[in-house]
């Protein structure tokens, strides 16, 4: 069956061990996750967790069945109409350009944003496999660490 | 009211209206322990295991449709009863398991008798909680026993610190339960349940596929009236036996690997299969790409996850069936004509006729299937019925006359060996009227027996029937048909004397080798009143028949077995 990348967003109370119980949904079936991101959704008692999976059409809907089974579990979005974004961080001795990165972050709506004495930080946020392609293309000025932030995501 | 935790895990019970709890103290628990001997309320039930206090609190829940409650305490005592957890989350069993923990200031040092019991009984309940602070202990037990019984039922775990136990803290139970991440669809849709009437009034071949979700939601009379309305005939899964009479002529069998040829062949048959509460197991579709292959699917279920989890429906009504059950009765009786189905029946008593439930007497050992219909002839209705698991267990769902709901207490997702006898003590503890009977097997009997102990303190009769065939007889059989008679260890020729071991704990014991003395053995058992044990010798290599092989197809059933 065809694997398809997909971009779960699930609305859950912020408790102890929600993560727990969400995570080990899909480690107890052997369904794997790619990303997952969770923070507080603000002046509210919960939080919202997006989740990046692949599997087949009939995983996904058992996947979103089971989340919904969860107690704390308040919605799940599981559809394409959702604004996603990622943002990374990599970081590139001095000795590179500087003029050269802080262009090719400019193209992947991004810039420099910390310097010390021998590295420099740049970060960058755009759709996730726009950050893929940015990724590959700072690789010419030799990263020495490369952390991207998993997907957020919001329906339209 | 300003209580400690403890307090108000007494007063949680007694509000609830608890009558019995099984359980087993230890360090991190004793605090609650002090105040159940303080109380008069409810009763104390000291098995003898961890394990045999859930799944007695399974059989207590099961007869009498309760929510079951256990209690432990911590590390091994929790670890102890994660079976009984894992046995009543498989078959959907209303349970609440309290279990001590260490103190909050211990918790992740590797204390003594520390285990993370939620991270352990996270995946095998339907809910559980870890109190950190006692004001949090009514609301945490209420929403447990609320979340228990309510949508599609199931084992709630609380684990409590030892010294949350003792701080005292504000209590109020009287507020109602408010769980906005929880509202289980109760009422079905009711244009999905129009268009499955339509389909139902226009099928040939339809067929009841009656599962144990219609015991839990108590609508087995409901399930009587609608099929006796509509003529429409029916199988059972393992876990529905009793829902129909077994004399009720529209009821063909159990269907599945050891089902009747005449219900999976009507299942392979059938045209509109009418799913309730049922779940489509492995052990009951065989191979799912040939499983009614000619059938549309009405399924109902309370839980949303099970439909079209395994096979695709196409009248999808997630509800309490019950609650659907009521909406379509009005509907049913409108719309389908109970005369349509004539064809269909014959259809079916043929497949009876050609192969029924059957077994041969040969040579002067008893066969197995004999001793279940004879308990069925000389107790009938008057017994419930337990089981362990393996060929007993089979040839019990096959041959044994069930009459009603909740005669029937069996392990049927997990397949918990030693499970029977905790399970019939709970059984007799909530229905002390009826015999309760345990059948199992040398191997089964094994994992539980200390619970001899618990049924002579506690004056709880069970009466445990063991099909003595010398073997772990289930593995042997799939030994001896496809291992090519490697009979790695399951040979139990070496025994204990069952009649003197029960006799050690105060019981009684019967060695049966004839049918007559079988015969007294229950009789005697049965008026003496203690429990008992009656051990039967059997036919060594009698395999439960028909069998779809893992895997095969329903229709396509081994009806005997030739040893090559």
């Amino acid at each position: 069956m065809e694997e398809a990348r997909r971009v779960i967003s699930v609305i859950v109370l912020n408790e102890a061990s929600v993560l727990s119980r969400i995570s080990g949904l899909f480690s107890g079936r052997g369904y794997n996750i790619d990303s997952l991101t969770v923070a507080p959704i603000p002046d509210s008692k919960y939080s919202r967790i997006t989740i990046v999976t692949a599997g087949s059409v009939r995983v996904i809907e058992q996947i979103i069945k089971q989340l919904h089974k969860l107690i704390p579990v308040l919605k799940v979005y599981e559809h394409a109409d959702l604004v996603e974004k990622e943002m990374a961080m990599v970081k590139i001795p001095l000795s590179e350009s500087i003029s050269d990165i802080e262009a090719l972050a400019h193209a992947y709506n991004g810039r420099i944003v910390n310097v010390s004495h021998d590295t420099l930080i740049v970060m960058v946020a755009d759709e996730p496999h726009r950050v893929g392609h940015f990724v590959e293309a700072i690789k010419r000025f030799h990263p020495k660490e490369i952390v991207r932030s998993g997907s957020v995501a919001l329906e339209r | 009211m300003q209580i400690s935790g403890a307090q108000m895990v007494i007063e949680a019970l007694i509000a609830e209206e608890v009558e019995v709890i099984f359980g087993y103290p230890g360090g991190a628990i004793m605090n609650v322990y002090d105040e159940i001997y303080k109380q008069n309320s409810f009763q104390h039930v000291l098995t003898r295991h961890e394990q045999a206090a859930v799944h007695a609190a399974e059989g207590y829940s099961k007869a009498s449709g309760k929510v079951g409650v256990a209690m432990i305490t911590s590390g091994p005592g929790f670890t102890n009863a994660i079976t009984g957890i894992a046995d009543a989350y498989m078959d959907s069993i209303p349970l609440v398991v309290i279990s001590g923990q260490v103190p909050m200031s211990l918790i992740g040092t590797d204390a003594f008798q520390e285990i993370d019991a939620v991270g352990i009984s996270r995946p095998c309940t339907k809910h559980n909680y870890l109190v950190t602070d006692a004001a949090d202990l009514a609301r945490v037990l209420k929403e447990a026993f609320y979340l228990a019984r309510t949508g599609r039922p199931g084992p709630v775990h609380v684990d409590i610190p030892k010294d949350v136990t003792a701080q005292i803290a504000n209590f109020d139970y009287s507020k109602e339960v408010e769980l906005e991440t929880y509202k289980p669809t109760v009422k079905g849709n009711a244009r999905q349940i129009k268009k499955a009437i339509e389909a139902i009034a226009t099928s040939k071949r339809p067929l009841l596929y009656l599962g144990g979700g219609i015991i839990n939601a108590n609508a087995a009379d409901l399930v009587r009236e609608f099929s006796k309305m509509t003529q429409i005939p029916a199988v059972e899964t393992f876990m529905a036996r009793g829902t129909l009479h077994h004399e009720d002529p529209l009821l063909i069998s159990m269907l599945g690997m050891h089902g009747s040829y005449a219900a999976n062949m009507a299942m392979s048959e059938t045209d509109l299969v009418i799913g309730l509460g049922a779940r489509f197991d492995d052990r009951v579709t065989g191979k799912l790409s040939e499983f009614a292959k000619n059938a549309q699917i009405i399924h109902v279920d309370i839980d949303p996850a099970s439909i079209s989890k395994l096979v695709n429906a196409h009248f999808p009504i997630v509800g309490d069936v019950k609650n659907v059950l009521e909406m379509m009765m009005p509907l049913a009786k409108e719309q389908i004509d109970p005369t349509r189905y004539e064809a269909w029946h014959k259809t079916i008593a043929n497949f009876n006729k050609l192969h029924p439930l059957s077994y041969t007497e040969e040579g002067d050992r008893i066969k197995p299937q004999w001793v279940v219909e004879r308990i069925g002839q000389l107790l009938g209705d008057d017994a419930n019925i337990s089981t362990d698991v393996g060929q007993h267990q089979m040839w019990t769902a096959q041959f044994y006359p069930f009459s009603r709901p909740r005669q029937w207490i069996s392990s049927g997702g997990l397949g918990t060996m030693g499970f029977g006898f905790p399970a019939a003590l709970g059984v007799k503890r909530a229905d002390p009227k009826r015999v309760s009977i345990n059948i199992t097997g040398d191997g089964s009997i094994l994992m539980n027996i200390q619970e001899l102990m618990t049924a002579v303190e506690y004056d709880l009769p069970v009466i445990n029937v063991i099909l003595n065939n010398n073997f772990l007889g289930m593995v042997r059989q799939w030994q001896t048909m496809f291992y090519d008679k490697r009979h790695s260890s399951t040979d139990l020729s070496i025994q204990p004397d069952f009649v003197k071991l029960s006799e050690s704990f105060g019981g009684i014991g019967y060695r049966v080798t004839t049918k007559e003395e079988f015969d007294f053995a229950l009789k005697d058992a049965v008026e003496k009143n203690v429990v008992a044990i009656i051990d039967v010798a059997v036919n060594r290599f009698e395999n439960v028949l028909p069998m779809v092989p893992a895997g095969g197809s329903l229709f396509n059933m081994m009806l005997e077995y030739k040893e090559k």
